[in-house]
Parts: C-alpha cells; sequence; structure tokens
C-alpha cells in the first residue's frame, strides 16, 4: 500500500505528458482541415494578404465558381453515380461467388478460390496501361458505366476474400433446416446466407464505398473532361489554378470532395476502424 | 451438404452445378478480363516495342530491360521508390505503435475520441491530402513558409517541392500523415488482444514500460506487424504514385520520380508502351521480392 502514492503521482505525470503529445498530434492532423475549410471561404485578395487569417466574411461565391465554372457540381454526380453503380455490381458479382465457394465441393472450387487469391497480389494500379488499351481497343473508353464494371472487377479478389471468410463462418444447421423446408440452391441463398451475411456486406460496403469515392488513377486515365469523377476534377482544378489563380475556387473544391466523406465517416467511423481490425487479424 | 451429394438424384446435381456456374461465371469473366489478361499483358507487351498508336509490335526480347538497366532516369525512380519505402515504412511504423501502445496501455477516457481523429485523414482521397499538402508547401502563400516567417526563421523558408534536395521528404510527410492513423488502429486492434495479466506480472517484477513494450507488447503482436509490413510495401508503391502524380508529377527534373510514375509518364507521355510495361515487370517483381524478404527476415518461432 506504501507504494501506491508515488506510483499515482508518476502515472499523473506520465498521462499529463502523453495528454500534451496526443493534443499536439491532434492539432497536425485537424489544422490542416480547418485551414482548407476557412480558407474555402476567403477571397483570393484575403488569401493573399495573409494565408493564416480567418475570412472576414462567408463568402460563399468560392463555392458558386467551383461548381459553376470548374464544373465540380457535374464532377460530384458522376462520382455519385459511379460509385454508387459499382457499389451495385461488385455486390452483384461477390455474393453468389462467394456463395458458390464458400459452401459448395466442386471439382475446381479450389483452383477458383486461387485464381482469386492471386488476384490480391495485383493492384490496380500496375496494370491501369493494360486496361486503358483493352478499354480503347473495345472502344469503351470515356463511360462511367464502363468504369463502374472496371472497379467492381479489380476490387473483386480482396472483397471475394472477405465475403467467404464470412460466409465460411455460417453454422451449416441453418443451411440444412432451408433445405427440409424445401429451399434450393436460390432459396437457401436468398433466404439464409444474405441475410445472416449483413454484418459482412456492411463491414465491405463501407470500404468499398471510401474506395470508389476516393479513387483516382484510372478515373484519370480513362476518364475525358466532360465526364471526370471528382478526384480527377479536383486535381484538374489545381492545374487551372497555378494559371487563373483563383484560390477561394481550388479551396472549395477541396471541401466539396471532402464533405461527403467526412460525413460518411462521422456516421459509419466505428464500422470501419471495427471493420478494419478484423481485416488485419484475417490478413 | 457433400456427404449429401451422393444421395441425390441425378437432376438434382446437375441443376445444382448450374447453379454453380451461374454465381461464378460473371465475377470469372469480368475478373478474368479487368484482371489476368491485362496481368499477363504486361509480361507480354514487356518483350516488345509499341507505341501503342499503331498495330505495329516488334518483338525485341528482352532489349526493354537492357535499355532499363542503362536508364538513369529508372535508377533514379527505383532508388526514389526504396528511399519512400523505407522512410515512410519505418516513421509509420513507429509513430503507429508508440500511438498505439500508449492509448492501450493508459486508460485515458478519450482513448476513443483519438482513435477516430487520427485514423480521419485515412478516409480521405489521395488527390485532397495531395492538394492539401501541395498548398501547404507553396513557396509563398503555403502556411509552412508564413508559419516559419512568422517565427521568425526566414532562413528555412524554401520551395519545398521545388527543390531536389527536400521535394521527396516533403512528400514522404504527407504519406506519413496519411497512413499512421490506419496501422495504429490495426496495432490497437491487436494491442486489445493482449492479456492484461501479462503486464501486471511484469508490473510486480519492476519492469518499466519501456521494457515492457519489447517484451511482451511486440512479441504479442508480431504476427499483425508481419502482416502489415507486406501492406507498407504494396501501400507505398501505390501510394507514391498517387502523391507523386497529384503533388509534382516528377519535378524538379525528375527527382521525385517514382517507379509507377516512370511507368506512367513512359506510356501516355513517351508512348512507349513496351518500355512501360517493362518497368511494370519490374514493379511487380519488386513488390513480390520485397514481400517474400521481408517476411523471411521478421519469421520467428513462436516459442
Amino acid at each position: 500500500m506504501k507504494g501506491r502514492h508515488p506510483q499515482n503521482i508518476r502515472r499523473l505525470i506520465g498521462n499529463t505528458s502523453l495528454r500534451m503529445v496526443l493534443i499536439l498530434t491532434s492539432l497536425i492532423v485537424v489544422l490542416p482541415i480547418l485551414w482548407v475549410i476557412y480558407t474555402s471561404f476567403k477571397t483570393s485578395a484575403e488569401f493573399l494578404n495573409n494565408p493564416w487569417a480567418l475570412p472576414s466574411s462567408l463568402n460563399w461565391s468560392n463555392y458558386a465558381n467551383a461548381i459553376s465554372k470548374a464544373n465540380m457540381g457535374d464532377y460530384f454526380m458522376n462520382s455519385i453515380g459511379v460509385t454508387l453503380g459499382s457499389l451495385g455490381l461488385l455486390f452483384v458479382l461477390i455474393v453468389p461467388a462467394a456463395y458458390a465457394l464458400s459452401r459448395f465441393k466442386f471439382k475446381f472450387s479450389k483452383g477458383i478460390t486461387m485464381l482469386f487469391m492471386a488476384g490480391l497480389f495485383i493492384n490496380c494500379n500496375y496494370i491501369v496501361v493494360p486496361i486503358f488499351m483493352i478499354l480503347k481497343d473495345m472502344g469503351l473508353l470515356n463511360n462511367l458505366f464502363v468504369l463502374c464494371i472496371v472497379y467492381a472487377a479489380t476490387t473483386m479478389p480482396f472483397n471475394i476474400y472477405l465475403l467467404t471468410g464470412f460466409m465460411q463462418g455460417i453454422a451449416k444447421e441453418y443451411e440444412e433446416a432451408a433445405q427440409i423446408d424445401g429451399c434450393g440452391y436460390w432459396g437457401t441463398l436468398f433466404r439464409v446466407i444474405i441475410p445472416m451475411s449483413k454484418p459482412g456486406f456492411v463491414t465491405i460496403g463501407v470500404f468499398a464505398f471510401m474506395s470508389y469515392w476516393n479513387e483516382y488513377i484510372l478515373a484519370l486515365t480513362v476518364l475525358k473532361p466532360d465526364h471526370y469523377t471528382l478526384p480527377v476534377g479536383l486535381k484538374n482544378l489545381m492545374e487551372v489554378q497555378k494559371f487563373a489563380t483563383d484560390w477561394g475556387a481550388m479551396f472549395a473544391g477541396l471541401v466539396i470532395v471532402m464533405m461527403p466523406t467526412m460525413v460518411f465517416y462521422a456516421l459509419v467511423q466505428k464500422k470501419l476502424t471495427s471493420g478494419l481490425s478484423l481485416g488485419g487479424l484475417k490478413g | 451438404m457433400t456427404n449429401l451429394k451422393k444421395y441425390m438424384p441425378k437432376k438434382q446435381q446437375t441443376r445444382r452445378n448450374i447453379a454453380i456456374t451461374v454465381s461464378l461465371l460473371p465475377a470469372l469473366a469480368l475478373y478474368a478480363l479487368f484482371v489476368i489478361y491485362p496481368t499477363f499483358n504486361v509480361f507480354r507487351t514487356s518483350m516488345y516495342q509499341w507505341s501503342g498508336l499503331s498495330k505495329q509490335k516488334t518483338f525485341i526480347g528482352f532489349e526493354n530491360f537492357i535499355r532499363l538497366f542503362n536508364d538513369t532516369k529508372f535508377w533514379t525512380a527505383l532508388q526514389n521508390t526504396i528511399f519512400l519505402l523505407i522512410f515512410c515504412t519505418a516513421i509509420t511504423m513507429i509513430l503507429a505503435l508508440f500511438f498505439a501502445a500508449a492509448l492501450t496501455q493508459s486508460k485515458l477516457k478519450e482513448k476513443n475520441f483519438y482513435r477516430v481523429l487520427f485514423f480521419f485523414p485515412n478516409v480521405l482521397s489521395i488527390v485532397v491530402i495531395g492538394v492539401l499538402f501541395s498548398n501547404i508547401y507553396e513557396p509563398n502563400m503555403g502556411i509552412l513558409n508564413s508559419l516559419l516567417r512568422g517565427i521568425g526563421l526566414n532562413h528555412l523558408a524554401q520551395p519545398w517541392l521545388g527543390s531536389g534536395k527536400t521535394v521527396l521528404w516533403a512528400i514522404g510527410v504527407a504519406m506519413i500523415w496519411q497512413a499512421v492513423g490506419y496501422y495504429m488502429v490495426m496495432y490497437m486492434a491487436g494491442m486489445d488482444g493482449i492479456s492484461p495479466e501479462l503486464y501486471e506480472a511484469a508490473d510486480i517484477d519492476g519492469a518499466s514500460k519501456f521494457v515492457q513494450f519489447f517484451k511482451i507488447t511486440i512479441p504479442m503482436i508480431w504476427g499483425i506487424l508481419r502482416v502489415t509490413l507486406v501492406f507498407f510495401i504494396t501501400s507505398t508503391l501505390n501510394m507514391s504514385f498517387l502523391f507523386v502524380n497529384v503533388m509534382t508529377d516528377g519535378a524538379p527534373n525528375g527527382s521525385s520520380e517514382v517507379l509507377l510514375t516512370y511507368m506512367y509518364r513512359q506510356a501516355f507521355t513517351n508512348a512507349n508502351f513496351g518500355y512501360a510495361m517493362a518497368i511494370a515487370v519490374i514493379i511487380f517483381i519488386v513488390a513480390f521480392a520485397l514481400a517474400i524478404i521481408s517476411n523471411i527476415l521478421t519469421k520467428k518461432n513462436d516459442a
């Protein structure tokens, strides 16, 4: 009992210095973001006068410029379409595939699983050039729906891997009960497996949403300015800014790209950080 | 299911096989078209001289690789990639481990707040982060230089992305800013699984927190550390591509070029598709070799 007191003091000192380090790090994380947000309300003259100062008033015209002149409004819609389209396609593709691979043994089941596993090592950035050539030969460049297909296809290996892992964890008894009740292959999939895989779908959906919304290289490679998604549009806005020196519009553009992910993160942060540990432990 | 198979009537079995085929075919077809075939093409095209614009391809064997070997720009790109691999991996890992251990061990009430906050940069698009840091580093109006001038360190203010000496470090810092939270969350998940009794026993033996970290925490999450090392390799290869593309595009004078940006430039700017694919083959080999090497080096008997 005697040792308690100094230990408490030591702990207090330790905790206080730790808190200081944590607060400092938080500032390093948060300050750049805050800077972008408040700068997006400054006029270019205000910005050139002092990049640190707060805006004198809320100058919404930067947003109007970014949305109308720099097309960020159209790009926003494109991004929403591509993200939702890819997500839908991804699930249509991986749910039956993961079901077949996780619940049945058939002639090539091992081989097909291995084939998809090999895809875990192939990043779409490594193969972006041949993907471009294939789409060019088929005359499918600059097409948002085709981009959805490519997104879904290149992200399939990892998501099939996650979903088969998840589906393997569902007890056989449920399936057998469904079969006794007269469910066939598809009936079992829709009435038992899909409802029971919902937590897995959420994890996959959250991560896939983020990666589709933020994807840049493929979009940059296959799209032309009339069909840009937000990240490509933002890069373009930065290039334009260098010559036009419309600082305000660029910062507004940054906020427009950032906002949806911030809101989304606020909604699903628990899912994201816990899903990550699940994937990490498995990997 | 499998044991039921032999009792199944033939008709039902065929029906099941058809259902399995229908389930797998769309996924396999798209996977073959957009992943396997392009990968195969990378290796095949690396043996050709091809502008990508015409139909004319000339088979030249390994000549692209011999040219690569004598290409100083390629060596710079490789060197820069390896620099970023080592610099970003080391710093990110140290910071992520430190914060993960500190947050798990100290039972701070606001622990979860920091977990959520530090993870946040990870959900932002790399383009957002790249544009953001380009503005931070901007020589005249950027907040870094104006901060340095404001506190009287005028001589330190410099064009961070415009000078060959600082550009890679500046990009590396942006990459670390982005990555630390992700790995911290992963390590925290591992550390949460360590039984508190181990630390209590160590406390009784009088072991300091520092010793506990190396004797308990690190060995207990060794498996996760190994996995993340492979993640670091692939993600740094990819992230360096995105960050360099957005922030400098290889400037100044190729001193921030990395392997993937060089591949991209050779293909789409210089119309050297064969040569670009030779670089891609090297990238495949580097990624694969590094993953294997790091796996062997970190292998440890679980005793």
